[in-house]
């Protein structure tokens, strides 16, 4: 790392001469660091999936969710520091009743997306703050139908087809890529994104992880909700399965 | 009529909300030399319509605090809630339940808290002292307070409080050559001119009817002086080795 | 004698003062000090109102009824207006008096609930628990004089347990068996009464419905602020469901044979 020791790299207020903010590249890093989230937008809804790296074996199965609810119709997975997505989705849930109060009606996941990346941005200004160490899938099913963003580190927000984030990126990317994500059905994405979440887990480095799966869409009347557990299991067995028979 | 003033120099008047409404019915409590009744009857109106048979307005608040709380049926509800949980809040602080003495005191500053927005209710409690004795204490909705050995209060009270009076404090009767009034009456005594005052209040007062429940607060280590007699009777205490309280419940005339 | 802590050491007659005391006493101002207080105006009357909300125990759960009518003084002004909300899975509030208050009430709870949903913490929120949520806010409103100008009835069903019970602009709670808010509750809570008390655990879901026809039959007949156009909701194990709005069968043929008023001379 050539920029250590430059100075240039103990704020987020100072670029570096080549017009960097270090900062927000290492709290990039910090997101490199956590287990995968993918996010899969298909006909009729979207499925999110996080591998949640279990690095004690005295935790509480099912603790310390990344998944949360942001509203009726929109969930969201982070990858990253964990207090950070805790931070963010109070936000969101903050600006989503927001919007409500002021257009009755429910919030356009773009809009959100539009005000968390704001939200975002404004602590990659100033020397005092920390940006923000996740990036978040925001997944929901509003007026347009399903759509599905990632807000980064430095605020910017893309919409995808299909996300990922985290650790695992690379190789989730490429097997996303490869589905037919525009017409599968939403319990097929449920089964490609185990089998990916199992796929992009790295055995070797760490042993334990949990498989968390929400999704919306119209198999949940439009609500953001854990995958039911028959399902999950399903998912979780051909997942399995599908890693033995891999290469 | 001397000196009348026409209010015909006062300026028009705004029509106002008015935040409060009677809900009609009666409580009552009886101090015993080492016990206490705290009744009331179950109905709740307002005007002539009844609004329901069945809501409480007697209230356990330690197993040697019970509050009637009669009047305006929101505030009523509102005050016992607030002084549950200031109940609770002591209970965390010095690990046992408040004297009967300072819930005395508790509920007046309450109720005088709100002096110029007062609790429309009139509040009895009832229970045990810290020396044993049986107590009652009486307030005004701004928190006037003292202790008594009975009191009525609510729609029937002006039927129920000369009632109490002839019968407790024998006001009105010459003991017999020789004898003398008794200080306190047994329990089983006092139950039945409870349950006399409640019949006789049915009769003559429309608020009054539906349902009584009545507490009965017994000292630590009393005995239980008929009461395992008296049919119905439930326990609601949470420790048979302090003070102890019982319930028991009577049908009254629903017309 | 008068108990209102209002009229505490004032003359018994508005009109006239008889111990002569100058100035006379003005009642208590409670509202707002500040500067511009004249111009804060709070609710002082229902604009837009629904009529009678009725509601009833029965085997199964809770039947519920009201019409869809919501009037402008005497004038029948809004004649679809849904005035029974579901609010989650367990729970079906139907309100009668201000209109625009009902519907802010309901913006309310569709927050509560968004929020609670958030949680996904596995708890939700029965009738019991908005029943006593709705009572904090139309009592914190009364208290602050400005109440919600409405009668609220609320029926649920969760964890095998029936819920009904009533609040008002006063923060007023009571439950029973049977319930009736407004006009119903001098019209049709007697008939209720008579049909229900005794018998919610055996009377059927056609009873029941039978039950609430007749009555608000009998109100739509008596009731001058009512139409005879109606939904029902149900609350069971099932959960909720409001039904699509129907009328009774009227008859008023009877009316030409009265004499005494209206337009006959003879």
């Amino acid at each position: 790392m050539t920029s250590i020791g430059t100075g240039y790299d103990l704020s987020a207020s100072t670029y570096s001469p080549d017009g960097r903010i270090f900062q927000v590249e290492y709290a990039n890093k910090a997101v490199e660091n956590s287990g995968t989230a993918i996010g899969l937008r298909v006909k009729g809804g979207v499925v999110l999936a996080v591998e949640k790296l279990v690095h004690s074996k005295l935790l509480v199965p099912g603790a310390n969710r990344r998944i949360q609810t942001v509203d009726r119709h929109i969930g969201m997975a982070t990858a990253g520091l964990l207090a950070d997505g805790r931070h963010l989705a109070n936000r969101a849930r903050d600006e989503a009743s927001n919007y409500r109060e002021l257009y009755r009606t429910p919030p356009p996941l773009k809009s959100l997306a539009d005000r968390l990346g704001l939200y975002v941005q404004a602590y990659t200004l100033y020397s005092s703050v920390r940006p923000f160490g996740i990036s978040t899938i925001f997944g929901a099913v509003d007026k347009d139908g399903p759509s599905l963003y990632v807000v980064e580190p430095s605020g910017v927000f893309y919409g995808y087809h299909g996300a990922a984030v985290g650790k695992g990126r690379q190789l989730a990317k490429t097997e996303l890529e490869k589905l037919d994500l525009a017409s599968i059905s939403m319990r097929q994405a449920v089964l490609d994104a185990a089998r990916i979440i199992y796929l992009v887990h790295d055995d070797a480095k760490e042993k334990e992880f949990e498989l968390e799966m929400s999704w919306i869409g119209d198999e949940t009347n439009g609500l953001h909700l854990p995958v039911p557990k028959d399902l999950f299991d399903e998912a979780e067995r051909k997942a399995k399965e599908a890693l033995e028979t891999f290469e | 009529m001397p000196d009348m003033v026409p209010m015909s120099v006062a300026q028009p008047q705004e029509r106002q909300f008015n935040p409060y409404s009677d809900n009609g019915g009666t409580i009552l409590a009886v101090a015993g030399a080492n016990f206490s009744v705290i009744a009331g009857d179950t109905r709740q109106s307002e005007g002539y319509s009844i609004q329901t048979r069945y809501a409480p307005k007697v209230f356990r608040l330690t197993d040697k605090a019970v509050l009637a709380v009669n009047g305006f049926a929101a505030d009523g509800n509102m005050f016992v809630k607030k002084v549950k949980q200031r109940l609770e809040w002591y209970r965390h602080a010095h690990s046992k339940d408040m004297p009967l003495r300072a819930v005395a005191r508790l509920i007046q500053s309450m109720l005088y808290a709100r002096r110029f927005f007062p609790y429309y209710v009139y509040n009895i409690l009832g229970g045990i002292e810290e020396d044993g004795s049986g107590a009652v204490y009486s307030f005004d909705p701004v928190g006037s307070y003292e202790r008594e050995a009975c009191r009525a209060a609510g729609a029937a009270s002006s039927l129920v409080q000369p009632f109490l009076d002839n019968q407790i404090y024998f006001k009105n009767q010459t003991p017999a050559p020789g004898t003398s009034h008794p200080a306190h009456l047994a329990l089983t005594d006092v139950l039945a001119l409870v349950i006399d005052s409640f019949t006789s209040a049915t009769e003559r007062h429309i608020e009054v009817g539906d349902g009584l429940e009545m507490y009965v607060v017994l000292a630590k280590g009393s005995p239980l002086q008929g009461l395992e007699l008296v049919q119905g009777v439930q326990e609601m205490s949470t420790t048979t080795d302090g003070e102890r309280v019982f319930i028991v419940r009577r049908n009254l005339k629903r017309d | 004698m008068d108990h209102s802590p209002m009229n505490w050491g004032r003359p018994r007659n508005d009109a006239v003062d008889l111990y002569g005391t100058y100035p006379i006493p003005q009642r208590p101002y409670n509202g707002s000090k500040g500067s511009f207080s004249a111009g804060v105006q709070h609710t002082q009357q229902p604009i837009v109102t629904g009529t009678s909300v009725l509601a009833i125990k029965y085997k199964d759960g809770i039947m519920m009824a009201a019409d869809n009518l919501a009037s402008y003084g005497s004038l029948a002004r809004f004649k679809d207006v849904q005035r029974l909300q579901a609010v989650g899975d367990y729970t079906v509030i139907g309100a009668s008096g201000d209109m625009s208050d009902f519907q802010y009430i309901q913006t309310v709870l569709d927050e509560l609930m968004v929020d609670e949903f958030t949680a996904a913490d596995g708890h939700s929120l029965g009738p019991a628990e908005i029943h006593e949520y709705l009572s904090q806010i139309m009592y914190a409103r009364r208290s602050k004089m400005n109440p919600l100008w409405n009668s609220l009835l609320v029926g649920g069903f969760k964890d095998g347990k029936r819920f009904l019970a009533y609040v008002d602009l006063l923060g007023t709670t009571y439950s029973a068996s049977t319930l009736a808010t407004g006009y119903g509750s001098y019209i049709a809570q007697p008939l209720l009464r008579k049909a229900v008390e005794g018998y919610e655990d055996v009377l059927t879901e056609e009873e029941a419905l039978k039950i609430i026809e007749d009555s608000m039959k009998v109100l739509y007949y008596r009731d001058a602020r009512s139409l005879n156009k109606y939904q029902v909701a149900k609350i069971t194990a099932a959960g909720t469901s409001i039904s699509e709005s129907r009328s009774a069968e009227t008859i008023w043929s009877f009316a030409e044979d009265i004499r005494g008023y209206g337009a006959q001379t003879q």
